[in-house]
């Protein structure tokens, strides 16, 4: 594999990057090969280097490729970064962050119906950490402002994109349903759930 | 189910949390709720917190109602008039109970992704944390300028001293006395035309009546609206 040098051109932007690089970053390199080329190149790279390396790897997160260190190694790592675990979040944080990562767009009537509690909320801490984001306000009686997840929730739960979470199928029947009460939409601004 | 159940006290986040345990712990059929027993343990659970001055929650109360009315309505004979099949009363309680599982599933997801992640470590993204018994290696002149470069910003904030005014009773009271000494008489639209800010218009006022009542002054009003003529007595 280090014989070929378009695998170690990519390679070396791999090493460098510091954000996932996507497909469209390496097509601006290389305008001249075909995407679906450069995709398989380095597609095939990421197989050939995790194949060979122990210590880091080449992963998909966030809709791009980047190259980690495998979690085995958390304890030396750490050590020598001098950095303690990172704060989890809270349970209740992940719950109301599920419902959103399945729901979305969702409001936070409709978060706070699934999980069956009424009023604290961790919307905050989400939306501080940038996990979530704002999508706009429902159509629906007082305009409650919708939640979906952002990027960095990708990033964060190392996903490439949300449909790597296992579908849960059965939810979208259940509280798929919108209010019976509907105002007319008052204006033409639309409020479509774009997908990271 | 003998009445020597015992919970053992968890945190549970709402009533969903705790209905649900109660049900799994004793592996019951969720689609076959023992509705009056479940309802029991889920009171008894509730009279634990009060007990224990745990504040309960309101929505662990509205679920209590809930399950009471469902209990109740499982209890009456069914009206023979309808020929339907009447619905289950426990069915929307037990489509909320999965719906909860199900996200309850999927943040036990999310936490053990976030475990693995919170373990890895992507280029560029490793800052030493910061030790606090590691010490600053800074000269005086890094001082110096430090102070320098927070000086320079706190100029440019623009900013506005609004001075508070301070005008007491007694100042004026001191004020008019003097006024009278060198005057035998003046005019309150004096004050009005001075400008002076509200604040010192109602002391003034203020003042005037205090003395008017300790009779060291005299006011005078030719009719209704009229200029008040402030002299001494």
């Amino acid at each position: 594999m280090l014989k070929d040098a378009f695998a170690s051109e990519l390679l070396a932007i791999l090493f460098v990057a510091q954000e996932p690089v996507t497909l469209e970053q390496f097509q601006e390199i290389y305008p001249d090969q075909d995407a679906t080329q450069i995709e398989a190149r380095v597609r095939q790279l990421s197989e050939d280097f995790n194949s060979v390396q122990d210590a880091v790897e080449i992963r998909q997160v966030a809709g791009g490729y980047r190259m980690t260190t495998r979690p085995q190694y958390h304890e030396t790592v750490r050590a020598y970064l001098r950095t303690r675990p990172s704060a989890k979040l809270s349970m209740a944080a992940l719950e109301t962050l599920a419902v959103i990562a399945y729901k979305q767009p969702v409001t936070f009537p409709e978060i706070m119906e699934i999980r069956g509690i009424k009023g604290t909320s961790t919307i905050r801490t989400l939306l501080e950490k940038k996990l979530i984001q704002t999508r706009g306000r429902k159509k629906v009686v007082g305009r409650p402002m919708m939640y979906g997840t952002t990027r960095e929730f990708l990033v964060h739960f190392g996903l490439n994109d949300l449909s790597e979470l296992p579908t849960l199928k059965e939810l979208e029947e259940l509280l798929g349903e919108e209010p019976a009460i509907k105002s007319q939409p008052a204006t033409g601004e639309t409020e479509r759930p774009t997908d990271n | 189910m003998n009445t020597e159940y015992k919970v053992e006290l968890e945190a549970f986040e709402g009533p969903l949390d705790l209905l649900l345990h109660l049900i799994r712990q004793q592996e019951i059929d969720i689609y076959d709720i023992p509705i009056a027993t479940i309802t029991d343990q889920y009171l008894q659970y509730l009279q634990m917190m009060a007990d224990l001055n745990v504040t309960v929650a309101g929505d662990f109360l509205v679920m209590a109602s809930t399950l009471i009315y469902i209990k109740s309505k499982m209890l009456l004979p069914t009206d023979p008039a309808v020929l339907d099949e009447v619905e289950d009363p426990r069915r929307e309680l037990v489509q909320q109970l999965l719906e909860h599982e199900k996200f309850k599933d999927a943040a036990q997801l999310l936490y053990e992704r976030e475990t693995v992640e919170l373990a890895v470590w992507a280029r560029g993204a490793n800052e030493f944390e910061e030790d606090e018994k590691e010490m600053v290696n800074a000269t005086l002149f890094d001082l110096v300028h430090a102070f320098h470069t927070i000086v320079e910003r706190y100029k440019d904030q623009i900013g506005m001293d609004v001075p508070r005014e301070t005008i007491t009773l007694e100042q004026k009271l001191d004020e008019i006395r003097r006024l009278l000494k060198v005057k035998r008489y003046f005019y309150f639209s004096m004050f009005l035309r001075q400008k002076i800010s509200r604040l010192h218009l109602v002391v003034t006022v203020l003042a005037l009546l205090e003395l008017t009542k300790s009779h060291e002054v005299r006011l005078f009003q030719k009719g209704i609206f009229e200029d008040i003529r402030i002299s001494a007595c």
